[in-house]
């Protein structure tokens, strides 16, 4: 490179600085599933962000904050890789958000050490995201960190022969892994492990196969959404509930907004999660409070929301940390160790991983006041990633 | 041998689905010579309009079912005289594709607008829920109301086709429309009642086959593909190829689901390759000339 080049790239590069600097309107991506099957989750990371955005006002320090949406739509990780250029090239933002699905968020980590952006990942929930690029923070969970409170629990209830169903993508590789290492590391055995299609929505012959195993316990784990509803549905009418099959899983299948569609057949299904809506304590009660109150339906709330609500809070902290500069290292310097008590419970960033550690909670499906909700009956306490961390 | 059962009762209730939906289509694609990509659009319309009428109307599964399908037939009328009428028979199939697809479009749309993204399910009955001990397994009540209902349309309709003076007509239509025409059959009437026909089959598909392929407003482009690969292995026109493609693809779909989950649609497309390889016009259809 030589001096001309050199000094035009300085002068560039001190363009874009101050440019970003005056700007008193800091920008934040947000990608998320605004339609389509999953509409539903992106809709929660807007409720989540509007609700921080009504509780902690429109400017972060000195800087006001403007988040901008964009939809993914489905697990497509070209479009998502396309949205978020546009949102970084076009729209200027500072920052990067939501994120549906694994492959999308996977994709799109390539450009933020080329852009300095940080992303604050509010869903994708397989373990390797935050090792893609060091400007990654997670405020969702991962597979591995909700899975190993199921085997353990179903070690406790006594489950000896155990068949796997998971759907046949990143994080349903990860919550069988997980499953798996721990179930048979204390002594129990697998005896069936199927990888269904992402697309499959008649899950009977995967039930009957389940059935002929002779397993005496499910875990499961789909991504929220249409399929989910499906295979519980086909877990009870093939007569697996009735014959004693018991049906674990991280509570993804069984998000609140699914269980009145589940009906009263769904009571007693068990699973293991870092929130639930029914979740009793004054932070969850004032932030479903907060979402009442901007125009949101409560029955639609599910955990999407609440890691949106924690990612903004990330986010505000960030521009705090580096006074509405693009400063990719130190604002996610700034909110590693960091630590609070969140809607679902007290959680930190752990700082090796930028990942959240939070509790975990066994809920079994239950009627309390003649509504479905997934009741809180044990805590796991501040459960890490246990792909990426030892303890 | 268990296993053997089990397999073959699942395959025919995910056949008999595919048999109600298709059969509307194959139906208008050997008569009227259109290839109808809004026939799903028109089955999810169905099974919107089934939910709406359970979750919000509260009335009986049966009389859902009925209103479903005169609702579907009913908002079909004005694309039919608008724009269905005007290619019959006659359009090149670009122009058919492009139409049709423009309504998938269209439809999806007002259907996302008016009822949200969300999937929306379809309530069953006490009598139609939960497992039922049919001896040697546990199966959902559903499904053997599912295979009735298969079996049912598929006599009513040859009943229809081959027994009633329509029918002849309808044949007669069929074969030589100008011919038919001449001889003082009113084609054009014959042609409407046979598209309301075929749509209200679709709604009717639509609806009772909910539990196998849920209803949500990109229903109408995901079995799009399913929806014609029935019609084109069974042979456009005939009750008897959309039904034996039906139990075949869903035999081929359901086997490869309980012997090789992590393969997915693969043996599905696979049976159609052979099928389309050996029978170029469909297992009983015929070369239009």
């Amino acid at each position: 490179m030589n001096r001309r080049s050199q000094s035009i790239l300085a002068l560039a590069i001190l363009g874009l600085m101050t440019g970003t600097a005056s700007a008193d309107t800091i920008k934040v991506g947000v990608i998320g599933t605004m339609s389509g099957p999953y509409a539903l989750f992106g809709k929660n990371f807007k409720m989540g962000i509007d609700a921080w955005v009504a509780e902690h006002g429109t400017k972060a320090g000195k800087h006001d904050v403007e988040f901008i949406y964009r939809d993914e739509e489905s697990p497509n990780p070209a479009k998502s890789k396309a949205l978020a250029q546009e949102l970084l090239v076009k729209d200027k933002v500072q920052y990067l958000a939501g994120v549906y699905f694994t492959p999308n968020a996977m994709a799109i980590a390539p450009l933020l050490e080329e852009s300095k952006t940080p992303l604050i990942v509010m869903n994708a929930a397989t373990s390797s995201i935050v090792e893609k690029s060091p400007y990654i923070v997670r405020t969702s969970f991962t597979m591995w960190q909700n899975t190993v409170p199921a085997a353990k629990t179903a070690l406790k209830n006594g489950a000896k022969k155990v068949a796997i169903a998971v759907s046949d993508y990143g994080p349903g590789v990860d919550a069988e892994a997980a499953f798996k290492k721990t179930f048979e590391g204390e002594g129990g055995a697998v005896v069936e492990a199927v990888r269904i299609p992402l697309a499959t929505t008649d899950f009977s012959p995967i039930m009957q196969r389940i059935k002929d195993s002779g397993a005496d316990t499910i875990f499961t784990f789909l991504p929220s959404g249409p399929p989910t509803l499906g295979f519980v549905k086909a877990y009870i009418d093939n007569g697996l509930k009735a014959g004693g099959v018991k049906l674990m899983s991280t509570g993804d299948v069984v998000t609140e907004p699914d269980l009145p569609n589940i009906g009263d057949a769904g009571i007693g299904i068990l699973s293991t999660y870092h929130y639930s809506v029914s979740h009793d304590s004054k932070e969850n009660a004032a932030f479903l409070a907060t979402i009442k109150k901007g125009g949101g339906n409560l029955d639609e709330v599910t955990m999407t929301s609440v890691a949106a609500y924690d990612g903004a809070r990330l986010i505000y902290k960030m521009i705090e940390a580096t006074d509405g500069k693009r400063d990719a290292a130190k604002a996610v310097d700034a909110v590693k160790d960091m630590k609070w008590v969140s809607p679902r419970g007290p959680v930190s960033i752990d700082p090796t991983t930028r990942h959240i550690r939070q509790n975990v909670y066994l809920r079994s499906v239950e009627k309390v006041d003649g509504k479905l909700i997934n009741k809180e009956s044990q805590t796991f306490a501040d459960q890490p990633d246990w792909a990426l961390s030892a303890k | 041998m268990r296993t053997v059962f089990s397999i073959m009762i699942d395959a025919v209730a995910y056949g008999m689905v595919l048999f109600i939906i298709s059969i509307g289509l194959s139906i208008m694609m050997g008569l009227m010579r259109v290839v109808n990509l809004a026939h799903g659009a028109f089955a999810m319309i169905g099974g919107y309009l089934a939910s709406y009428a359970i979750r919000d109307l509260h009335v009986h599964y049966s009389v859902a079912i009925l209103m479903a399908v005169v609702g579907t037939i009913i908002v079909s009328i004005p694309f039919e005289i608008l724009l269905y009428r005007r290619i019959y028979r006659k359009s090149d199939p670009l122009i058919q594709v492009l139409m049709t697809i423009g309504i998938t479009f269209f439809i999806i749309g007002i259907v996302n607008f008016i009822f949200g993204p969300s999937l929306k399910s379809i309530p069953l009955p006490q009598t139609l829920s939960g497992p039922l001990d049919i001896g040697f397994r546990m199966l959902p009540t559903h499904r053997i109301f599912v295979i009735a209902c298969g079996v049912v349309t598929a006599l009513a309709l040859w009943l229809l086709i081959e027994k009633t003076e329509f029918g002849i007509k309808l044949r007669a239509s069929v074969d030589h429309s100008g011919m038919a025409d001449a001889l003082g059959i009113r084609t054009e009437i014959i042609y409407a009642v046979t598209f309301a026909l075929a749509i209200g089959l679709g709604a009717f598909g639509g609806v009772v086959g909910a539990e196998i392929l849920p209803i949500e407003p990109f229903y109408a482009l995901r079995y799009m593909v399913t929806f014609l690969v029935v019609v084109s292995v069974g042979g456009a026109g005939s009750i008897l190829g959309a039904l034996s493609a039906s139990l075949l693809l869903g035999l081929a779909d359901t086997t490869g689901k309980y012997l090789a989950p992590e393969f997915g649609d693969f043996f599905f497309y696979l049976s159609v390759i052979v099928v389309v390889f050996l029978f170029p016009h469909g297992l009983f259809g015929r070369s239009h000339a």
